[in-house]
């Protein structure tokens, strides 16, 4: 098993969030977790990413048989998870090419491998950028500076195209993006659909579903996930709503 | 608590030991510098009951018995690393103040550029009377700094770009303190006089031979004809047993163009007052500047950009880079004349703070006369950006790797506007060493 969450149990700003949320995924896996607003799935994604207002009070996740809670957030990157944001972060004075080139640098480093000299690394990234027809001037651009919000995402998933992750997660990939950029976007991401790697892909809506579509879909409500199904349960879910869930989970516990 | 600063007597016995010296005299100078130490003594350093000094005390610089320097000589192989001398084949250096024959290299001067020391040009036989010339003394009424600069006046730079001239070798000129028997007060002039539609680009550099304790108290007037562009970098990197306070004053003709790059790493004590006069229609000046501080080191920059004609641009960065227990403060006075319409003025002031106990004071201070223009102005103070921090993290770049990236890139902005690529090197290298930061 690639990822096996236990009892999670996440606060932030002193409120608890995630109340107890197990969840296994194995590679080549490509798992939904969808929910109402404040359920707690970007808390699911920032806790996996190691985000430091993120506290873990309790259970366990274990990642490719280690710890994944004892480590930093680097550590997290180079052992092969990465978490495309839900709001990319603007760094100014920073080119793009520049940035990715230290972190796939890092990561290659970790795993062992050569670091890539200036021309191997343009070449990669040039053939990547093709994959989710990404603008060449983009990558000579500061890091996500005057982006738009569709650009910023289509750069998430350019540098997980890059970074070659273990564990994906796709933290509201697709919330700003209109129909084309949604398309282009899941387009890179199944490009990365692959036996040794899983992705889990944390939405709102049911739309994106039709484009990545999952192997699994898990309901989140009020920091448990309350239901597991197949990609079946996003469409009975979309047609519902929320209110199905909630309302079962409610009557469930008394 | 306001500290003052007012003890004078330690630069009057150097005073006394230069009137006993024959350049004391020179060109007839020698009433007025006695004239100008007398104006310096009755107001004494500025204190900071005085408003433009409210946050810099003098203090430490009034109670140390300064002397005048008594070798004006190093070897070569001690100048070495100050003076680039293979990317910035031009240049003078002043030893202490002095002009060295020995490490200047001004042989080969591109046409059109003219380089004099303010001693020769002031020994120089004329058949006018022996009298000091106005243009030295132009600017010295009133303000204390400047006076004790005319008073002590050895030495120093006078650069003549001729009409038309376009100089694309930037001309270095380099200011060194070399250790002697006690501290020392250096008195550096530089004079720069671009001519119409000239071009050129000058290095000015300040550093120290280690165990040089030193007071430097440059004066830099720059004049900028018609139709001139004026590229003005000024590297300070002394060392933390030095106080360094330095004025300078431009004038920006007709459609001129002045700019300069204020990089300052070093010294205990710096004070840069920076005060140009946009003179003509249409002149545009650019002030940016770098500091980067820690210790208890102070640096404090005031600029005052005089928008006297119409349709003139001026635009301003300043940016700062603090740890330890240094302060820095930021003036940015901008004057809008009433003459002055359709003037576009841009002034912003960043400062990083990476420790608690950093300091800065920003001010800008707008004085606005005429009704149809342009003004901005902002201050940005704060830490690293922590979501920039956390991002770099998630795709795998090491805590203190990222941190090293931020800075660089904060600082980029202000040193990739340096056209001399061996100067933004040397600034990123002392930036590196002083927050120690490795190379990437």
């Amino acid at each position: 098993m690639l990822l096996s969450i236990k009892d999670l149990k996440v606060t932030a700003e002193g409120k608890e969030i995630l109340k107890g949320l197990s969840l296994n995924v194995n590679a080549g896996e490509v798992h939904a977790i969808m929910g109402p607003n404040g359920s707690g799935k970007s808390t699911l994604a920032r806790a996996l990413s190691g985000h430091p207002a993120y506290e873990v009070t309790g259970g366990s996740i274990t990642y490719d048989g280690k710890d994944l809670l004892a480590m930093a957030p680097e550590e997290r990157a180079c052992e092969g998870v990465f978490m495309a944001f839900q709001y990319p972060v603007e760094i100014a004075g920073i080119n793009n090419a520049y940035f990715l080139k230290a972190a796939l640098n890092a990561v290659r480093k970790h795993r062992g491998q050569q670091e890539l000299d200036a021309v191997e690394f343009m070449q990669l990234i040039r053939e990547k950028a093709k994959l989710l027809e990404m603008n060449q001037e983009m990558l000579h651009r500061s890091v996500n500076e005057g982006f738009s919000g569709g650009e910023k995402k289509r750069n998430e998933i350019f540098q997980m195209a890059v970074l070659e992750p273990k564990l994906a997660i796709l933290d509201e990939t697709d919330s700003g993006l209109d129909i084309d950029a949604l398309r282009t976007v899941s387009q890179g991401v199944n490009a990365l659909r692959s036996p040794e790697r899983a992705i889990v892909v944390v939405t709102h809506y049911q739309r994106l579903l039709d484009y990545i579509v999952p192997d699994f879909v898990h309901v989140l409500s009020a920091g448990r996930i309350v239901r597991s199904g197949g990609k079946e349960l996003a469409l009975e879910l979309e047609a519902k709503g929320y209110g199905w869930v909630e309302g079962e989970t409610a009557g469930a516990k008394k | 608590m306001a500290q003052v600063a007012e003890r004078t007597d330690s630069l009057s016995l150097a005073f006394d030991s230069f009137r006993a010296d024959a350049s004391f005299a020179v060109a007839g100078l020698g009433p007025s510098r006695e004239a100008a130490f007398q104006r310096f003594l009755a107001k004494g350093f500025p204190t900071t009951r005085e408003e433009e000094w409210r946050h810099t005390s003098l203090g430490a610089i009034a109670k140390t018995e300064f002397r005048r320097p008594v070798t004006f000589e190093i070897a070569r192989a001690t100048a070495e690393p100050f003076l680039f001398a293979n990317e910035l084949p031009h240049r003078v250096v002043l030893v202490n103040g002095r002009w060295s024959k020995a490490l200047s290299s001004l042989d080969a001067l591109p046409a059109g550029l003219t380089v004099r020391s303010v001693s020769d040009a002031l020994a120089a036989p004329s058949a006018q009377p022996r009298t000091a010339p106005d243009w030295l003394l132009a600017v010295s009424s009133g303000l204390p700094l400047v006076d004790l600069n005319t008073a002590f006046v050895e030495d120093g730079v006078v650069i003549d770009i001729a009409p038309k001239a376009i100089i694309d070798q930037p001309l270095h000129i380099v200011c060194l303190c070399a250790p002697t028997s006690s501290p020392t007060v250096v008195a550096p002039r530089i004079q720069i006089r671009a001519g119409a539609q000239s071009q050129a680009n000058i290095v000015e550099s300040y550093g120290s031979v280690p165990g040089a304790a030193s007071f430097t108290n440059a004066v830099t007037i720059v004049d900028v004809a018609e139709g001139a562009m004026l590229d003005h970098v000024k590297l300070q990197r002394e060392a933390s047993t030095a106080f360094h306070l330095a004025s300078m004053f431009v004038r920006v003709d007709r459609a001129g163009v002045f700019r300069s790059h204020a990089l300052t790493l070093g010294g205990n004590i710096s004070r840069n007052d920076i005060v140009t006069t946009l003179a003509g229609d249409g002149a545009e000046c650019t002030l940016d500047g770098l500091y980067v501080t820690d210790g208890d080191q102070l640096v404090d920059t005031h600029t005052t950009i005089d928008h006297a004609m119409p349709n003139c641009p001026s635009h301003e960065l300043y940016k700062g880079i603090m740890s330890g227990k240094s302060r820095a403060v930021f003036n940015g006075k901008i004057i809008v004349r009433q003459d002055a319409q359709k003037t576009n003025a841009k002034q912003t002031n960043k400062a990083l703070l990476l420790s608690d106990d950093a300091q800065i004071n920003t001010k800008p201070q707008l004085e606005i006369f005429a009704d149809d223009v342009k003004c901005t102005h902002g201050a940005a103070i704060g830490q690293l950006d922590e979501d920039a921090m956390f991002y770099m993290q998630a795709r795998g770049i090491a805590f203190q790797d990222a941190r090293n990236l931020l800075i660089h890139a904060f600082a980029g902005e202000v040193l990739d506007r340096v056209k001399e690529e061996v100067v933004r090197e040397q600034a990123m290298r002392l930036l590196e060493a002083k927050l120690s930061l490795w190379k990437v």
